[in-house]
């Protein structure tokens, strides 16, 4: 019973908040971190084995890339003579047309890959959802002209947009990304944009309206954080298709200049070799990438179905 | 209907709109300009200067986008300095044969995807669902220029069975004359939009399996064929159709890919080529006209979602 008479008793608001929060008990729209509910999606998706093997891929993967080359030192800045040797004693998996070690190239390449796929799902999600938000939450004339503006950017393929912006602006890493990034915000605003309509006439907003909260407390504080779920899952296949469309770019010779590596890069070098057979050059990156995006894309799907199983059990 | 079409239709020139603006920006975001775009990166400041005189790029910004907009409400989409010629006349050309290419992807993948996704939705959880699942999980994670090169060390390097490169030919029936030659670009793209549209066409029948609909008609004493596509199907298909409109934009793009994988001899091939000898002009053409393609594509894919789909219309 002491429950209830902490309920009835509360010494100031602040305080009554926290204490409900200690018990566990709702205490309406603020997002508060209570941990269950987080606890609750991390079990669901520890449960799916398929999200715990693409998260062990992801980590390989990072591992491998960037504290590979403390273990395996490779000479990836000067050619040699010994090109295109076929993997064998000091090439596990021979030599590209350089003479670079491709085993050490796939650690250094996949650094870039990796860099420019995380860097383009923050900056393109944290643009997106801001957009998104901002445009549902106002509605009226301004959600009009600024998702006729996503619509209008949505028209055009990405990567027709990317490759003419690659072909204008010689591209560098930063570079490179920005641009990537200012084509992937467009999925994130739709989706944020669809949750925040249907969020901003929910009770608990009009409620923090009554109470004389503004406008930026409720995207932030309360649009936001509700939203949160579908913007992880989109954040996760950004970065799939990030590492996905700078591999394309970089096969059609539009990506980064040498000496920088990746793994698009390396297939593209590695075509002009298809008919000789060096196979070395065409299947360790294109198995990299693949594996890579598979990772993100199982856990993305991974992470909506917990989601889906929160709301579920609520 | 009515009042549905015209609200839509009214949508779509917005979006039009909006596109003309993003290419008039795209062609003003070239350090120097549409001159540049023109005369080419060694242009010197007083022919760009004439240039702009003469082709009135010197005038403010609103008036240069309405003459732009004039430019392309006829069909003037600028000319290719770098081949000589009119880009609609170049895009007439070509269109035509990345038609074909992506055409014949796209129906081949759209057949094979709906008996696929329905055998997926009927037999969940078994052992054909799960393979499938799992193909089309990885062709979609794997880039279309990777898959072409897989197709190309098996089917043409290790056994000679299919030409590695696309038939060359300027008309298309130079390229129809040698089909064999298709097979491989053809297959590529058709993988490529297959991994996605099985998987829609898997949770669009399984959706409508969960009807109330095919309860009555299974207590109907219906047999399962005939509940199967009678019922079913019918309804299942209705997202394909928009899904077809929406996947246009991924189509094309793969169709770039493959196009110049396979040396094959379209739109896409010069769009890559038109960006590494900056062909602005070429290029920023190819862009509106897939973005009108783009626009009117989803306009038909809802029209044809209401037509068949009377609750969207009443919405």
């Amino acid at each position: 019973m002491s429950e209830l008479d902490d309920l009835r008793a509360p010494i100031d608001p602040q305080q009554e908040a926290e204490v409900l929060v200690d018990k566990g008990v709702p205490t309406g729209g603020e997002a508060f971190e209570t941990g269950s509910q987080f606890k609750l999606i991390l079990q669901t998706f520890l449960e799916n084995k398929l999200a715990v093997v693409g998260l062990g891929l992801v980590f390989a993967a990072v591992i491998f890339c960037f504290l590979g080359p403390h273990f395996y030192h490779t000479n990836q800045v000067t050619t040699t003579y010994n090109i295109n040797l076929p993997p064998g004693k000091g090439h596990p998996l021979g030599t590209d047309q350089n003479g670079y070690d491709v085993l050490g190239r796939l650690m250094v390449g996949g650094q870039s890959s990796l860099e420019i796929g995380f860097s383009v799902a923050i900056i393109a999600t944290l643009f997106g959802v801001a957009w998104g938000a901002v445009a549902g939450f106002l509605g009226g004339v301004v959600d009009t002209v600024m998702m006729r503006i996503v619509d209008a950017f949505l028209a055009i393929p990405t990567l027709l947009l990317l490759i003419y912006l690659a072909s204008v602006f010689h591209p560098t890493l930063k570079l490179l990304i920005i641009v990537i990034a200012g084509v992937s915000w467009l999925s994130p605003a739709r989706l944020v944009r669809g949750e925040a309509l249907s969020l901003r006439v929910r009770d608990y907003v009009k409620a923090v309206r009554v109470m004389g909260g503004g406008s930026r407390r409720i995207v932030a504080r309360h649009i936001v954080p509700n939203a949160i779920g579908t913007i992880v899952v989109n954040a996760t296949f950004q970065v799939a298709d990030a590492i996905l469309v700078m591999a394309v770019l970089s096969y059609l010779g539009l990506g980064l200049p040498p000496p920088a590596a990746n793994w698009g890069g390396m297939l593209s070098d590695g075509v002009n070799y298809v008919y000789a057979g060096y196979w070395w050059l065409i299947y360790p990156a294109g198995f990299a990438i693949i594996l890579t995006v598979v990772a993100f894309n199982l856990i993305g799907d991974a992470i909506r179905d917990s989601l889906e199983v929160r709301l579920q059990r609520r | 209907m009515t009042a549905y079409l015209i609200r839509r239709v009214f949508q779509s020139i917005v979006v039009l709109i909006g596109v003309s603006i993003i290419g008039f920006i795209l062609e003003h975001l070239l350090p120097g300009g549409p001159a540049k775009a023109m005369l080419g990166n060694r242009a010197t400041p007083l022919a760009i200067q004439t240039f702009n005189h003469a082709n009135g790029f010197d005038k403010p910004l609103v008036t240069q986008y309405l003459v732009y907009m004039g430019h392309l409400l006829q069909g003037n989409l600028g000319y290719s300095y770098k081949l000589n010629q009119p880009v609609s006349q170049i895009l007439a050309r070509e269109v035509p044969k990345s038609v074909l290419l992506v055409g014949s992807a796209l129906i081949l993948s759209v057949i094979i995807a709906i008996p696929v996704g329905v055998f997926q939705a009927v037999r969940r959880n078994g052992i054909v669902d799960y393979a499938a699942t799992s193909i089309s999980f990885l062709l979609y994670s794997m880039p279309s220029f990777w898959l072409g090169l897989i197709l190309i060390i098996a089917f043409a390097v290790n056994t000679h069975i299919f030409p590695a490169q696309a038939p060359q030919g300027s008309t298309i029936g130079q390229i129809i004359a040698h089909p064999s030659g298709l097979v491989l670009p053809v297959a590529t793209l058709t993988l490529v939009s297959f991994a996605s549209f099985s998987r829609y066409m898997r949770s669009s029948a399984i959706e409508a399996l969960a009807q109330d609909w095919i309860r009555t008609a299974k207590a109907k004493g219906l047999s399962q064929r005939a509940i199967l596509f009678k019922h079913m199907l019918r309804n299942a298909l209705i997202p394909i159709a928009t899904l077809v409109g929406l996947s246009l934009p991924s189509l094309i793009t793969a169709g770039v890919v493959v196009e110049s994988v396979f040396n094959f001899p379209g739109t896409g091939l010069d769009f890559v080529t038109a960006a590494t000898t900056e062909d602005f002009a070429l290029l920023l053409g190819i862009i509106i006209l897939v973005g009108v393609l783009t626009v009117v594509g989803n306009l038909l894919a809802d029209i044809a979602y209401a037509v068949l789909d009377p609750r969207v219309r009443y919405k």
